[in-house]
Parts: C-alpha cells; sequence; structure tokens
C-alpha cells in the first residue's frame, strides 16, 4: 500500500517553543494520501503538539505545513478543519450534554452553509440541507456501530463508544486526513482490535490516516509508514519492519 | 404516559392543546382585567416583556454559555432610541415601525461591540466584564445631559410617544366592533404577538445548524473549533441576536412607559433577567418563559403580600418589603443553584441526567 | 494648591483601601480559581458594623481612636464569621460544578447581604461621627490629613504582615501548596478545607479593616456601597495578575491613582466634553483593557489557556 500515493501533508521544518522548551525541532514530515501513517515517541516527545500544529491550535514558531497543495493557515483551527483535516483528542473531547446524533451533526458545520436567515424561515434549500444533515450523521453513526446509542446524551455513552462517537464527528467534516490522537489508550484488546477495523475501513473509504499511538503492536500492525518523535525531533520515518530494528528508536524508547 | 408525553404522540391532543392555550393567551387580560384589575394586567404586559429579555439572554448564557451581567443595557439602548425618536426632547415623532426594528439592529450593534473584544475571555472574567460595559452604559445615559443634552440625564424622557398601530394609539381605549377594548389590552395583544414571533425564532434557532454550534461551543469550545465551527462569529452572532430581542423588549418598554430614566437599567435589572433564565431552566425554552412569568409574578404578589401580612402580624410593616423581596430572591438564587442547577424546568434531556435512567 | 500633587495623594489613600480588598479577591482566586463575587459586600458589612458601634460610643468620651479601634474589634469577627459562611454554604458544595453555578450562587449571596444589611440599616446613608483627629498637614501646596496617612501606613502594614504570613508561616506554606495544586497539597497532609476557610477568613479581616477605612475616609456608609467598591477592588486585582499577592497591592495602587488623576484631568482632555461624574467609568474601561491586552495582569506570568 504504501508509496503509491501523492503527497497529502508536507510538514517542513515545524518548530515550537513553550517557555525554555523546544517541543518541535524542525520536524518535517511528509504524509501521502491514503496511507495510514503512524507517528509515535516516547511520551512528551512532541507528537500531541505537532498534532495541536497540524490542526490550528497552536501557532508554530518556525516552518511552514502544505496540505493539499495550499498553505495551512496558522492558528485558525476551523480553517484546517474546513481545508480537510479533522482530529479527535487524547482525552476524549465530546459535546457532553448533546446526544450523540447532535455531535455528528456539529461536525457537518463546516460543510453547510445555513444562517440565522435559512433556520428562521427555514425555506426549502435550508430543509433539505437540515434534512442531510441528520441523514448524514446517521449513516456515520451506522457506520462507527453506534447507531442504537443515537439518542443518549453523549457523555453516558461508553468509553470505548465515545472514542468511537468522536471518530464519527471527525469523519462529519469530511476530512482529507483523519488525525486520531491514541484512540486506542485505555481499550482491551478486543476494543483495539475492532478499532483496527475501523480506521481500516476508513482509509479503504478514500481517508489518510494519522495515527499517535502508544500500542506499538497496533501501529506496526496498521500503519504504511511510521515517524518516530524524540525530543521534538524526528530521528526516523519509514517502513514499520524497518522502523522496529532502527537503533536510535530502540535507545529512544528503552535509552531513557 | 404522562400527559406531556402524551400530547406529544397524538397529534389530535396536540391539536386541541394548542388551541386551548391560543384562546387562553387571548382571553387572558379579560380574565385578568376583570378579576384581578388593571394592576396585574399591567403586571402581564410586563411579564411579556420580561419573556423577551429572558429568552434574549437564553440565548447568550443558556446556549452559548456566555455569562453576561451586562445584558439590561441592549434593553437601555433600544428603549433610549425610542425614546429620543418619539418623544417631544428632540421633537422627533417617528412610527413604531421604523423604530423597534431600528432598535433592534442597534441594540445588536451594540451586542457585538461589547462581545468583540471580550471573545477570548473565560467565564467568570466575561461576567465582570460584562457588568462593566452594563454599567458604563448606565453611567452615559446618566450623565449625556451636558455639555450636550441627549438623554436629559438622571431625570430621564418623559412624555414619549405611545405605540400607535394604524394610526391607532395603545394608549387610549379602541373601539372595536361596538366593544371597548383598554388600552392595556391592546398593548398586551402587541407584546403578545411580538414574544411569540421571539418564542418562534428561538425555537427555529435552537434546532438549526446555528443552535447547535452555539451549543457545541457552550459544551466545549475547542472541540467545537475542532469541528471547523468559527467560534468567534457565532459568538458575535449570540450577543448580537440575543441583544437584539433586548432591543425590542426595550423599544415597547419606552412606549408603553411613555417614560424612561437610567434607573430602570441597573445591575438588579440584568441580574432579574439572568435569574429568570438560571431559576427557569438554562437553555430550555419552555423553562425560561416560565422563569419569567415566575420571576415578574411571585415579587409583586410579594409585594401586595408582605406589607399587609406583616401588618396583620405584627401591627405593622417591620420589614421593608422591597428588601424582603430582594432577599428571598437571593435565597431561590442559592438554593436553586444548589439542590436544582439545571433549573425548575430543564429540558427533558438534561432532566433525565438527574434521575440516572439515562441508560 | 498644587492640583497634581494633590490627586496624587488622594489617589494612594484611595489605592490602599482599594489594595486591601483586591487581596480578598486575589487570595480566594489564587487559592480555588473562583471570583468571590460577594467580597465587596463583606466590606460593607464590615464599614456598616464599625459605624454602628462607633455610633453607639461616639459619645462616650473615649477617645476617637479607641472608638475606631472598638468598632473594628466588632466589625472584624463578623466579617470573618460572614465570610467563613459564605464559602460554606455558597462555593463549597459547588467546587466541582461547572464554572458558571458558583458564580451565580455568589450573585446569590450579594443579593442577600446586600438586602439584609438595608433591612438591617435602611436605605439612608449613615455618617461618620467626626470622632478621629483631623489635623491637616501640608506638604509641597497638597494637603493630607492625618487620616489619610493613617489609612495609608496602615494599609501598608497589613499588606507586610500578609506578606510575611504567607511566605513565612506553616499556614502560608499550606496556602501557597493549596493553590499550586490542591490535589497534591492534600496528598501531603495538608486540609485543604481547612486552609480554604482560613483564606476566605483572613480576606474578610481584611475587609473589615477595608470597610472601616473607607467609612472613615469619605465619612459615610451605606448598604449599596460594597458593589462598586468590590468591582474596583476586583479590577485592581485583575490589573496587577489575579492570583498574585504582589499585583493586588501594585493594581490597588495604580488603580487609585488612575481614577483620582483621571478624574481631575478628564475635562481638560476631552475639551469639557466629559466631566468628572465619569470616575467610575475608569475602573471598567481599565478593567477591559487589561483583560483584553494583557489578561495575565502586570506583575502575572502567560496565562495559558487550559487545552
Amino acid at each position: 500500500m504504501s508509496g503509491g500515493g501523492e503527497l497529502l501533508l508536507d510538514a517542513r521544518r515545524v518548530a515550537k517553543q513553550f517557555g525554555g522548551v523546544q517541543a518541535l525541532r524542525d520536524v518535517s514530515l511528509s504524509i501521502r494520501a491514503g496511507e495510514i501513517y503512524g507517528l509515535i515517541g516516547p511520551n512528551g516527545a512532541g507528537k500531541t503538539t505537532f498534532f495541536n500544529v497540524l490542526t490550528g491550535l497552536y501557532t508554530p514558531d518556525g516552518g511552514d505545513l502544505v496540505f493539499a497543495g495550499r498553505e495551512l493557515q496558522a492558528s485558525a483551527p476551523h480553517k484546517a478543519a474546513a481545508q480537510g483535516i479533522a482530529r479527535t483528542f487524547q482525552n476524549i473531547r465530546l459535546f457532553a450534554n448533546m446526544t450523540a446524533l447532535e455531535n455528528v451533526m456539529v461536525g457537518r458545520h463546516v460543510r453547510t452553509r445555513a444562517g440565522v436567515l435559512g433556520a428562521v424561515l427555514r425555506d426549502r434549500r435550508t430543509r433539505a440541507e437540515e434534512a442531510a444533515i441528520r441523514r448524514r450523521a446517521e449513516e456515520l453513526l451506522h457506520y462507527v456501530h453506534i447507531a442504537d446509542r443515537a439518542d443518549d446524551l453523549a457523555k453516558h455513552l461508553s468509553y470505548g463508544d465515545q472514542r468511537r462517537l468522536e471518530i464519527a464527528r471527525a469523519l462529519a467534516t469530511e476530512p482529507k486526513l483523519l488525525a486520531l490522537d491514541e484512540p486506542a489508550a485505555g481499550m482491551n484488546a478486543t476494543e483495539t482490535g475492532e478499532l483496527r477495523v475501523l480506521i481500516e475501513g476508513i482509509r479503504r473509504d478514500g481517508v489518510t490516516v494519522l495515527l499517535i499511538e502508544h500500542d506499538v503492536k497496533l501501529v506496526m500492525g496498521l500503519c504504511d509508514r511510521v515517524a518516530v518523535l524524540d525530543y521534538g525531533a524526528k530521528i526516523c520515518e519509514d517502513v514499520p519492519a524497518v522502523v522496529q530494528k532502527d537503533p536510535r528508536v530502540i535507545e529512544a524508547y528503552l535509552g531513557a | 404516559m404522562s400527559f406531556l408525553d402524551r400530547l406529544r404522540h397524538s397529534r389530535r391532543a396536540a391539536l386541541g392543546a394548542t388551541l386551548f392555550l391560543g384562546l387562553l393567551l387571548a382571553a387572558l387580560p379579560f380574565l385578568v382585567g376583570n378579576g384581578l384589575g388593571n394592576s396585574w394586567l399591567r403586571i402581564l404586559d410586563f411579564a411579556l416583556l420580561y419573556i423577551m429579555l429572558a429568552l434574549g439572554l437564553n440565548i447568550v448564557v443558556g446556549f452559548a454559555g456566555l455569562l453576561d451581567l451586562g445584558y439590561i443595557a441592549f434593553y437601555a439602548v433600544g428603549a433610549y432610541l425610542y425614546a429620543l425618536l418619539a418623544s417631544p426632547h428632540f421633537g422627533l415623532h417617528l412610527p413604531v415601525w421604523a423604530i423597534i426594528p431600528a432598535g433592534a439592529a442597534l441594540a445588536g450593534f451594540f451586542g457585538i461591540l461589547l462581545g468583540a473584544p471580550t471573545l477570548r475571555l473565560r467565564g467568570d472574567y466575561l461576567a465582570i466584564v460584562t457588568l462593566g460595559f452594563g454599567e458604563i452604559v448606565r453611567i452615559f445615559l446618566n450623565n449625556l445631559n451636558a455639555p450636550l443634552n441627549i438623554t436629559n440625564g438622571p431625570q430621564g424622557i418623559s412624555g414619549i410617544d405611545p405605540i400607535r398601530l394604524g394610526g391607532v394609539s395603545l394608549a387610549r381605549p379602541m373601539e372595536f366592533l361596538g366593544f371597548t377594548i383598554p388600552s392595556l389590552h391592546g398593548y398586551y395583544y402587541l407584546f403578545l404577538a411580538l414574544a411569540l414571533l421571539i418564542v418562534f425564532v428561538t425555537i427555529r434557532l435552537e434546532h438549526s445548524r446555528i443552535g447547535r454550534a452555539w451549543v457545541a461551543i457552550r459544551e466545549d469550545e475547542i472541540a467545537a473549533k475542532a469541528c471547523g465551527i468559527n467560534t468567534r462569529n457565532i459568538k458575535l452572532l449570540a450577543f448580537a441576536m440575543g441583544a437584539s430581542f433586548g432591543g425590542v423588549a426595550g423599544g415597547l418598554f419606552a412606549g408603553f412607559q411613555a417614560f424612561v430614566s437610567p434607573e430602570s437599567f441597573s445591575l438588579m435589572e440584568s441580574i432579574m433577567v439572568l435569574c429568570m433564565v438560571v431559576l427557569g431552566g438554562m437553555g430550555h425554552i419552555p423553562g425560561v418563559i416560565l422563569g419569567g412569568i415566575l420571576l415578574t409574578v411571585l415579587p409583586e404578589i410579594f409585594r401586595h403580600g408582605a406589607g399587609p401580612v406583616q401588618q396583620m402580624l405584627f401591627g405593622k410593616v417591620l420589614l421593608d418589603p422591597e428588601a424582603l423581596r430582594m432577599l428571598l430572591f437571593g435565597l431561590a438564587l442559592i438554593v436553586v443553584m444548589l439542590y436544582r442547577p439545571a433549573g425548575l424546568w430543564p429540558s427533558p434531556t438534561r432532566r433525565r441526567e438527574f434521575r440516572g435512567d439515562a441508560r | 494648591m498644587d492640583i497634581l500633587l494633590q490627586q496624587i495623594i488622594n489617589g494612594l489613600v484611595l489605592g490602599s483601601i482599594y489594595a486591601l480588598v483586591a487581596l480578598g479577591y486575589t487570595m480566594v482566586y489564587g487559592i480555588m480559581g473562583l471570583i468571590n463575587f460577594a467580597h465587596g459586600e463583606v466590606v460593607m458589612i464590615g464599614a456598616l458594623v464599625a459605624l454602628a458601634v462607633i455610633r453607639l460610643l461616639a459619645d462616650s468620651g473615649l477617645p476617637g481612636v479607641v472608638v475606631a479601634l472598638v468598632g473594628l474589634g466588632a466589625a472584624a469577627p463578623v466579617c470573618m464569621a460572614v465570610g467563613f459562611t459564605i464559602e460554606r454554604v455558597a462555593y463549597r458544595p459547588l467546587r466541582r460544578a461547572p464554572r458558571l453555578a458558583p458564580l451565580i450562587t455568589a450573585i446569590g449571596v450579594s443579593i442577600v447581604l446586600q438586602n439584609l444589611a438595608m433591612l438591617i440599616w435602611g436605605r439612608n446613608y449613615h455618617a461618620f461621627p467626626p470622632i478621629l483627629p483631623t489635623s491637616q498637614h501640608e506638604v509641597f501646596g497638597a494637603t493630607i490629613t492625618s487620616l489619610q496617612v493613617a489609612i495609608v501606613l496602615i494599609a501598608a502594614l497589613m499588606m507586610g504582615g500578609l506578606m510575611l504570613l504567607v511566605q513565612r508561616t506553616r499556614l502560608g506554606r499550606a496556602m501557597r501548596a493549596t493553590a499550586e495544586n490542591p490535589a497534591i497539597a492534600q496528598l501531603m497532609g495538608v486540609d485543604i478545607n481547612r486552609i480554604i476557610s482560613l483564606t476566605f477568613v483572613i480576606g474578610s479581616a481584611l475587609a473589615a479593616v477595608a470597610g472601616l477605612m473607607v467609612s472613615a475616609n469619605y465619612s459615610i456608609a451605606h448598604y449599596y456601597m460594597g458593589f462598586i467598591l468590590g468591582l474596583k477592588a476586583f479590577t485592581a486585582a485583575v490589573l496587577g495578575g489575579i492570583g498574585k499577592l504582589g499585583g493586588a497591592m501594585l493594581g490597588g495602587i495604580l488603580l487609585g491613582l488612575i481614577e483620582s488623576l483621571g478624574a481631575g484631568y478628564i475635562g481638560d482632555l476631552t475639551g469639557g466634553f466629559l466631566g468628572s461624574h465619569y470616575q467610575d467609568v475608569f475602573a471598567f474601561f481599565v478593567l477591559i483593557c487589561v483583560l483584553v491586552f494583557r489578561p495575565s495582569g502586570l506583575v502575572g506570568e502567560k496565562a495559558a489557556e487550559r487545552a
């Protein structure tokens, strides 16, 4: 599967620093369309920081990010979403007091247009759009296998279902790139297995996946290519089989 | 199945209930006017104004989760605009259909003016800044009488034109098919119509892309951004929408009272409206309406009752009824927050979590 | 008479009082991350209790300073009890609730205290009896009364004492630990409930002193005085950097100066369009500017948004 697609994300010498800590040191990565790309590294290596820069939550101090041929706007999460980057969060961030269905419907926001006037007058176009939003949200709940939870409040879902809901919400924004921040954290083996099937399905349906994960087995089994961060710098980027044997990687994981 | 559930499931029952409610609302001023007297009819009119205010604030606080303690400033903007454009003060006498929309627009503009610099602030900071904004507006209303007399200062503006619809003044009794309809009834129907319009707009907004975005921001702003919501614009929209409702209510208030002064727009009024939203049920339209009615009517009952009851018990009025009323008010606020944090009539989904049978 | 110097003196006096009240806000904020909206009302209660006692003793023949101290001696415990109760009733049960909830109960507490005061003391303004020495001193063409000198000195003394308490004592260390991380402080054996209660009690004691100072300085007290004073003190705390003791003092003094100089010169600045009755607008204007342009305040570090 690897190597086939064209370049989707080209991150060049991205740097970010907090106070005196260099969280990202000139990190360059390139993700090709259609692949599952893994980003691993020890705790504090800068994986989530990279995610936050990529999705516009942080402004990078240096470097640039080109996504699907266009420069990414720094520090504008909603623009990143509009350009086709969706994400989940390490510590799940759902709209707790909205139902599962409503959560996914919010995800459609960026691809729909109805304004105040449309909402109040509810003209034909708005009605059609609203119906389409609902239909798509229901489809996505099916897609992640939690359709029977549609009317439950997000906060009442089980942990695994919350992860799935967050993925469904991210998919609702019609991303080209789906960035998952430790989706398997806290899952048991069965759930992780199901998650793996889900992620593979998402890729099959044409969405490129960027995966931060601690579960090395999952990453190695699932990803086409893997990059390893350590102390904010990329120390290795290759197919899993090569990365696994790379002495720098072994040292980063065992050395500290 | 409860009565309410049955209503939801049967179209005929729903139609019947709507019809009944419509008739009740239509007949209410006659029932109240004949049964309790004109002072209660005035209170009824005020209740409708407060419902509009509470629904406006509910968009900001209840939907978008932005605590606004200066909301009454928008009411003031609407009221003073009406007062300036339809009174002898400047000698202008513009018609109501021009002023009310202008008041809504101007209040909406003020909403954006307040919202823009405060967007990045967290909840409690926002509360204090909005409170400061409300006070600034009041201080300016109080002092803009010199060197150029714009607001007439603390004396306020009097002699404001009554609201006229189709050439008929609502301040005078109307002849209609041989019946005489008293002035307060005319105002009641006008206020009712506008309150219903605002209810309608709010319901439509709640179940729309915009309404979902507001609630999403309230629930988790960062996640909302990640979903592609332009939180800045959507928050400003909430401020502007909420403020414009306040502007409408303010204009009606000025025409109804024929007098405005800065005293009507104190912080206490902002807090009063906030209490309607919070005690009724933040984010739940029927709850907010209930809050508006309760907090207009109960204090009045108290105002009328507290003096005589004390007279009866102690032979004289020991405690200032006004202070007593506010005291109970503050206590109610505390007790409701401690024991019913979602309000007296919370939305069904939020109520479920209190019963604990969500699964 | 030198107007500039006079305004600076007035500003310093006003600022000392703001600083004392601001400390109450900033201590609670530092420890709990919560704005104690009702703190201004505690100042009001302090002022009215002290004044009630002072009026009772005004004709007793005791020296004025002793009467004032007795008034303070009555006001301080009352304020401390009120502060303790506020935390117990309105904040402690809501520690894990959404942020909006304690803010609303705090508004409720403010309303209750204000109207309780109105029931007890009525709607009228109460005059402060002329028991304190009012000798005036000429300083480079401006006048300063011995009362004003006393206010500044006592405020400085109280602030110094608080600094020592927080930096040098066991209690202070526990307070700093709780502010840093309550969960860990608890693990280390700090009784955080007790620390939080004590924080409210100490802040309220300072409020009692400030209350007495305000009513002595303006020769007046009434049930509504706490609201605007509290708001300004809060502004001072934010201006300095809320949560930082030094910030509250700096912010208080600065705000006092800004207000007093602003009120003195606003007429000239606006060509007579705005007059000195806009004094109160300054505080809000400063508050909004600080929050928008430097939300961490003057001495605060960069406040990271919790992501």
